[in-house]
This record gives structure tokens, sequence and C-alpha cells, in this order.
């Protein structure tokens, strides 16, 4: 059912907590699903110095959290917002049909996050 | 290669053909193989085997032996009472209301529904109360002239309650419906007479209890005119057609015969086990609340849902340690939404996900309960440390 990768993942989550004083935070998912994430990240020269999650969710929403937060970090603002919930999917070497849809949402939570960033940073320029 | 003991704790979902029951079971694969239909030796002894069988199982149930019919287990029995009796005479004579649970197997559930969409059925689903108990008062509300058929089950498989189907059948039949119960969960697990319980069609299922898996008995009580289901040839008093699976038949029987010897003992060990599983628990972990109602539940389940955890990862991480377990999360049930029985019992969707069951078998011992409550801690803490809902 889920390949060796997302259980690596799962069993030895990277990025997991949560950074103090976060540049911003983004919040997916709805406990009466099943799922829920906050990612929090650190903002540097216009790269993701650092990105985390907290989630409460199925072994394929920690497995996501914990590759898409390794994804992430490094990458600039603008590829980090590229990034979908496929190429998390597709770098954990799949996820089972019904998991692509429910669990798969540390994108979004990037994303949430980045958006935050700029909102409360109106002065950083969206490109 | 880690050499831990493998502790298995589903057996709800299905158990280990026990030794005993292999053993008897053997010669019926490759020496006693005659079809038990056929008139020699070889048959002969297969059909002197079956009717052992059915011996056994009737005895566990304290049925008459002629009211026991072998199915493929406990899926075809649902099925078979159901579309038998509403498709039968019964349906014919103007009846065609059907009563049910909302706590009830998939095997009963889905069978009533497609009875709705495709036979012109009406059903009635009964609410269950926070323990998961069908009200009395409520099935004697719901009955009508024209209900043909209650289907309310002897033990729920994931809270592990047992309904008071004595007093639910005696409610059904003042009405002139008939009562089917779904004992798969039951059976072997706690005591059942059938002549007590006044039921007319009681399901069961031998991979619950020991027996190999695709075997199980319906019992018809004598005199209830109960459609076909399986059509062909003439076996099981031209009522289910097919050959024999004498294997089956033979490890269901041996099993059913063990179980009802090792009743009153083993159940009391079980209960013992699993009450000092929750002790345990209940200690170590905060937020964390049973399943299922207090006294009236089979012997070998706990239920429990944890705060601010999701039951796959539960289930999971204790698989890490060689612990398996089942969830009723909807990660777990195979949709997006978790358990219904659950969701019945009234539990938000939010603690139906943080559920995990715990079910004992006759292997279970004393160092695997010692063993859960000591990971299950643990990994709750580890998640709980994950999760955004935990302490902010």
């Amino acid at each position: 059912m889920y390949t060796d990768k997302v259980m690596d993942h799962f069993e030895n989550p990277r990025n997991m907590g949560a950074i103090e004083n976060p540049d911003g935070v983004g919040e997916v998912g709805n406990p009466t699903c099943g799922d829920m994430m906050r990612i929090s990240i650190r903002v540097a020269d216009g790269k993701l110095a650092d990105v985390k999650f907290k989630t409460l969710g199925c072994a394929a929403a920690i497995a996501t959290s914990s590759m898409a937060t390794e994804m992430a970090k490094g990458m600039t603002l603008d590829e980090a917002l590229a990034m979908t919930r496929n190429n998390v999917a597709e770098a954990l070497g799949g996820l089972p049909p019904e998991k692509l849809h429910c669990s798969n949402l540390a994108a979004d939570g990037i994303h949430a996050a980045i958006e935050d960033y700029y909102a409360r940073h109106p002065e950083a320029s969206k490109s | 290669m880690s050499d831990y003991r493998q502790i298995y704790l589903d057996n709800a979902a299905t158990t280990r053909v026990s030794p005993e029951v292999f053993e008897a079971m053997k010669p019926f694969f490759a020496e006693e193989y005659g079809n038990s239909s056929t008139l020699y030796r070889q048959g002969r002894e297969a059909a002197k085997a079956v009717a052992t069988a059915r011996e056994q199982v009737a005895g566990l149930i304290n049925a008459n032996v002629p009211e026991i019919y072998f199915t493929s287990g406990g899926t075809e029995s649902d099925n078979w009472a159901v579309k038998g009796l509403v498709c039968g005479e019964r349906c014919g004579a103007g009846r065609k209301h059907v009563i049910t649970s909302a706590i009830e197997h998939h095997a009963v559930l889905e069978t009533v529904r497609f009875m709705e969409r495709h036979m012109g059925c009406v059903a009635t689903v009964l609410p269950v109360d926070e323990y998961g108990l069908v009200d009395p008062q409520t099935l004697r509300d719901s009955l009508r002239d024209d209900t043909a058929l209650v289907s309310i089950m002897a033990a729920n498989n994931e809270v592990g309650t047992v309904e008071p189907i004595r007093e639910l059948a005696e409610i059904a039949h003042d009405r002139g419906a008939l009562f089917h119960t779904d004992a798969v969960q039951a059976a072997g697990k706690i005591p059942l007479d059938v002549r007590e319980l006044g039921v007319d069609l009681l399901s069961l299922s031998g991979h619950k209890f020991h027996a190999p898996k695709g075997i199980g008995a319906l019992y018809v009580r004598k005199g209830v005119r109960l459609g076909s289901f399986m059509h062909g040839g003439m076996q099981e008093n031209n009522r289910r057609a097919g050959t024999l699976n004498n294997h089956g038949i033979v490890g269901l029987g041996k099993a059913a015969e063990l179980a009802k010897k090792s009743l009153g003992a083993e159940t009391g060990r079980q209960r013992a086990l699993v009450e000092d599983l929750w002790k345990k628990l209940s200690a170590a972990i905060p937020e964390i609340r049973r399943n299922g109602h207090p006294e009236k539940r089979v012997p070998n389940i706990l239920s429990v849902c944890l705060e601010g955890v999701e039951g796959e990862a539960i289930l999971l991480r204790l698989d890490m340690y060689g612990i398996m377990v089942s969830s009723g999360s909807a990660c777990t049930t195979g949709s997006l939404d978790p358990s219904h029985v659950l969701l019945a019992l009234g539990l938000p969707a939010e603690k139906a996900h943080g559920s995990v069951r715990f079910s004992l078998g006759q292997e279970s011992a004393q160092e695997d309960i010692d063993k859960v409550a000591e990971v299950l801690p643990k990994v709750v803490s580890v998640l709980r440390e994950m999760s955004p809902t935990w302490n902010g």
C-alpha cells in the first residue's frame, strides 16, 4: 500500500516541529477530515531558510509533510510556490489513490505559509 | 531480523487457525477428498465428517442439527438471511419492510440497501445510544404490519457492545416479523442459545473463532421458509447449492466444539486481560476514552479513542513494534468517512479518526498486554508532539 519511502518519512519524519517567531505560518486541513497541518517558515534572502511542520493525520499526511518540507528548504519563494502536490507524491514514489486527494496537503500548507509571509511583509515584492 | 514476539491483537478481523482445528482438517485435502454427495466409501466418509461438524456447530448455539446450513462465511449468511427472507414468500405476502440498526456490519447494511434500491423494499435503520445499544422501545415503534424482517447484530464488531437480542426478537415476533441476528462477533465469545434468544436466523463465521476463512453457517429455525440464494445442486437440503467445503466444514465443527468447551474459562481470561489493558492505558495516557458499553460487551474487544492523534498513524507506529491492531479512522475504512459505528454512537468525526481497536484471541497473553501498555503511551506521545491540535 505505502512505498518504502513513505514509510521511511512516516517513521523518521524530517523537519517536525514549529519555528520560533516564524516569518510565516500556513494552516491547512480540518480535523473533521482527519488531517490537519501547520507549516512554519523562516525566510532569508528571498529563500526558505527553514521549514517545519506539525501534522495530525495518517501516515501519508505525515510523510508528505516531511517530504515537502525537505524539498522546500532552500528554495526561492517562487520555486516553493510552484511546487505541487504531485511533485511531493512523486518524490515519495507515489501514494495510494485515495490519499492523493485527502492527505497530500503539505504543498498547500507551504503555499499558505508563504502567502502569510507576504501578508506580514508587504514590502517583500511578489514576482 | 528482529526476534520480538508478534503481538496479534486484531482477532475481531480474523484469527489464527488453532492447531487442533488444522489437524482435524488435514485428511480432507488429499486423503479423504471425496465429494460428500457421492455414494462410495470416500464420499460416505466425507459425509460422516460433515454430519459430525453439523452437530458440533449446532451444539455451540443449541440448535437442532438440521437447522444448520453451511455457507462461505458471515457475509454470505447475512446476504442469504436478508435476501432469502425478504425475496421469499414474505414479500409475496406483502411484507416489504425491513428493520436493521445503524451499527450493523456492511454485510447486512449494504444488503438491506440493495433490497431497497432494487427489490422494492423499504428499510428503517434504527439509531443506537452512546454505548451502541438498540432501544427496544424504538424497535417497537418502528415495526409495521408489513415488516418482514428485523436484523440486529448480537455483538458489534468495532466496540463489542452486546445487544438485548432476546427482548428485541420477542418484540419483532409480537408484530409477526421474523428476527435475524448477525452473531459473527458473538459466536464462541459469549454463550448463544438460539432457543433462549428466540431468533429465527443466526449468522456465524468460522475464522472469527479459530476456524479457517471461507466457512460459516446460517442457523434457520425449523419452519422458517427461507428462499434459496445459491441455485444449483440439491446440497444442504436443497437450500444452498454447491459442493460442500468439507475441510472447511470439518474445521468449523472442530472450532465450534473447542469454543464451546472453553467458553466460560477462556472468556473470563480474555475479559480480565482486556480490563487490565484498559486500566493500564487509562492510567498512562491522558485524553483516552473507552467506546462501547461498560458491561454489556464481548470479552475480547477494547475500543478506545485518543484525542489529538489519527488511528492509521497509531496502527502503523504500533506495527513498528510488532503489534497488530485496527482502527476506525477514515484512512482505514477505505473511504473519506470514519467508522459508521463510531459516528452512530454519537462520536464526532475528529474523535472517531483517533480510534483504535484491540481484539484478543485464545493466544493472547499477559505479556502482550504488558507490551501494549508499555508501547502505546510512547507512540501516542510521539504523535501528539507532532500534532498541531495538541497543546497548540
